[in-house]
């Protein structure tokens, strides 16, 4: 009720503050603040610098007893020999294919059970509806082993759809767009409808580009789902044919310093295209998230 | 085709044809996310429920009727006693984890400084990491002669294969993984506390832990609660870590609960007992959302 003034009080006295005092900006506090998050953010983010140091090691420096934290001079040809030590490159096609294919999918049959869902209206739709909601509460976890049988008794396993067809919807997303469409005037709808307007002409150029928001949120969300996928890859695919990053990437998991400096290069590459959707994606993503969190 | 057109031009035929094409096509917009929630999700957990009632054979067929036997076996298996100690263990140390690292670095970003924004993305950064490969990283960091951690602190454990630390390395890496999740949580709950409140506090001489202590944590703790129980349900699920860095060891030290579902499904080919193991797990799921779903009504984390 009065949250709306509360959140954007304190930002506008912000923005002033920014605007006009730039000298109280940098006073004492905030410089006190910059250190200790400088501090903070280097213990949060220590693993991944970890990780890109020891990558640029040359394997005979990993067992140095006198190291230092980072490289003495960054070997590059870890990043370069590690796609000739597995199949790197085919595991980021199969994932990137997975990951695409999962997102555009999700996204269309969300958009498409929530246009029915607002604007069809039909008996029952209620209880489909919450139904849906329902789904989100079963741990995959719990159903896997039944999913499993179920797919390697039509002969699935290895191949691209074992991965991409289980996925191919989401319920958050079916409830993502629903809540959007929550304010949409019934009006436009039915006056597009008298005009002759078809539901899917309805659906593509008035529907998609109002939802934009929402679809870069659940993109941001099921592409990092894919990419990041473990255990059904793990048991539906043996091939590399169709294994996946993470699968390929924890099969260089070995001890020896040769290949560990490998496995860590295989690692950074293989955070890339994840990272790159959380940085130009992140405004949409923290949008569906706390959407997300509301749910019911 | 042409016959079918045609009529639609007379106002009387149309509105004969109008109920049933209005009838079929909100169903026909539904249909695929139905079939796929269907086939994929409802008819796999109604399987995993039969399923839970028999002995099975090799290729997960069902063998036998046992009717409620898996589950008596599982409540007195000594081993899924362990994996339920473990797996609260663990999800105590997620919890623990994530939350304050959460908590903490929210609050570090609550009021703006030069370069808040570039922090901000660095704290929310895990959201983007994959489990499978901060596990691979975390390796490498406790690895007992060349790892980082050992380093640091001077001593030389084998972080990953002594019963004590096993668990304790595992939870921390979830922990971390969940903290990104959790600051933007706790961020857009700091953002909604009301300004005013600090100010006049700051009047009354209220110095910056008074502050928290009685204005900030009062003010989170609907969002606390909710982020608790999201990291609990969440922590319940991990797998990639455990079957990376420990598989289940040393011992049956980190063995949690999703990981004895495969160990028993997948390595010793148990799949009705696994069945019974996994409806298990899924009441445990449904008992905590529901617990959410419950204080959400209540409470108004409307972040």
């Amino acid at each position: 009720m009065h949250s709306t003034e509360v959140d954007t009080l304190p930002q506008k006295k912000r923005k002033t503050s920014l605007a006009i005092d730039f000298k109280k900006f940098w006073n004492w506090r905030s410089i006190i603040l910059l250190i200790v998050n400088l501090a903070v953010a280097g213990i949060v983010l220590f693993p991944l610098i970890y990780a890109i140091s020891m990558s640029l090691k040359a394997p005979s420096e990993v067992y140095q007893q006198d190291a230092s934290f980072f490289p003495e001079a960054p070997v590059f040809s870890n990043y370069i020999d590690v796609f000739k030590t597995a199949p790197i490159a085919t595991y980021i096609k199969n994932s990137l294919i997975v990951a695409v294919a999962i997102t555009f999918s999700q996204i269309i049959t969300s958009i498409f059970a929530a246009f029915s869902f607002h604007f069809l209206k039909f008996k029952g739709s209620s209880v489909i509806f919450a139904v849906i909601l329902a789904t989100m509460m079963i741990p995959g976890e719990s159903v896997i082993v039944s999913q499993y049988i179920m797919v390697s008794g039509w002969g699935w396993v290895d191949s691209l759809r074992v991965l991409i067809i289980p996925f191919m919807t989401s319920a958050l997303g079916i409830f993502l767009f629903r809540q959007a469409l929550h304010s949409f005037p019934a009006e436009i709808y039915e006056s597009a409808r008298m005009d002759g307007c078809s539901n899917i002409r309805f659906i593509i150029t008035i529907l998609i580009p109002l939802l934009r928001p929402t679809i870069g949120a659940l993109a941001v969300q099921s592409f990092l789902g894919a990419w990041n996928m473990f255990m059904w890859p793990l048991l539906v695919t043996n091939a590399d044919e169709y294994r996946t990053v993470q699968i390929g990437v924890s099969m260089l998991n070995s001890v020896d310093s040769q290949s560990m400096v490998l496995m860590l290069a295989g690692v950074v590459i293989c955070m890339v295209p994840s990272l790159l959707i959380f940085i130009f994606g992140q405004k949409n993503m923290i949008k569906g998230l706390t959407a997300g969190s509301v749910k019911g | 085709m042409e016959a079918s057109k045609k009529p639609k031009k007379f106002q009387g035929n149309k509105i004969s044809q109008r109920p049933l094409t209005e009838k079929i096509e909100p169903l026909l917009y539904l249909s695929p996310a139905l079939l796929l929630l269907g086939i994929f999700l409802f008819w796999p957990f109604f399987q995993t429920i039969i399923r839970s009632l028999h002995i099975t054979d090799n290729l997960g067929r069902n063998a036998l009727f046992v009717g409620l036997e898996n589950y008596i076996e599982l409540f007195k298996s000594s081993s899924f006693h362990n994996s339920l100690i473990v797996t609260i263990f663990f999800v105590f140390i997620v919890v623990i984890v994530g939350v304050l690292l959460g908590f903490f670095t929210a609050l570090l970003c609550q009021r703006t400084f030069p370069g808040i924004r570039l922090f901000s993305a660095a704290y929310a950064l895990p959201i983007a990491i994959a489990t499978s490969g901060i596990a691979l990283v975390f390796q490498v960091m406790l690895n007992q002669s060349i790892g980082i951690v050992n380093q640091i602190l001077g001593t030389d454990i084998n972080w990953l294969a002594d019963p004590t630390y096993a668990l304790l390395s595992i939870g921390i890496l979830t922990g971390w993984l969940n903290s990104g999740l959790n600051f933007l949580y706790f961020s857009a709950g700091l953002s909604s506390i009301d300004e005013s409140l600090y100010e006049s506090a700051s009047i009354d001489g209220a110095n910056w832990w008074n502050k928290i202590r009685h204005i900030t944590i009062p003010s989170l703790k609907p969002i606390t609660f909710f982020v608790v129980v999201t990291n609990i349900i969440n922590a319940f699920q991990g797998f990639a870590q455990i079957r990376i860095l420990t598989g289940g060891g040393p011992g049956e030290s980190t063995n949690v609960i999703v990981y004895d579902i495969y160990r028993n499904a997948f390595m010793n080919y148990r799949y009705g007992y696994a069945s019974a193991e996994s409806i298990v797990l899924f009441v445990i799921v449904v008992i905590l959302t529901i617990i959410i779903f419950k204080v959400n009504k209540g409470g108004r984390i409307n972040a």
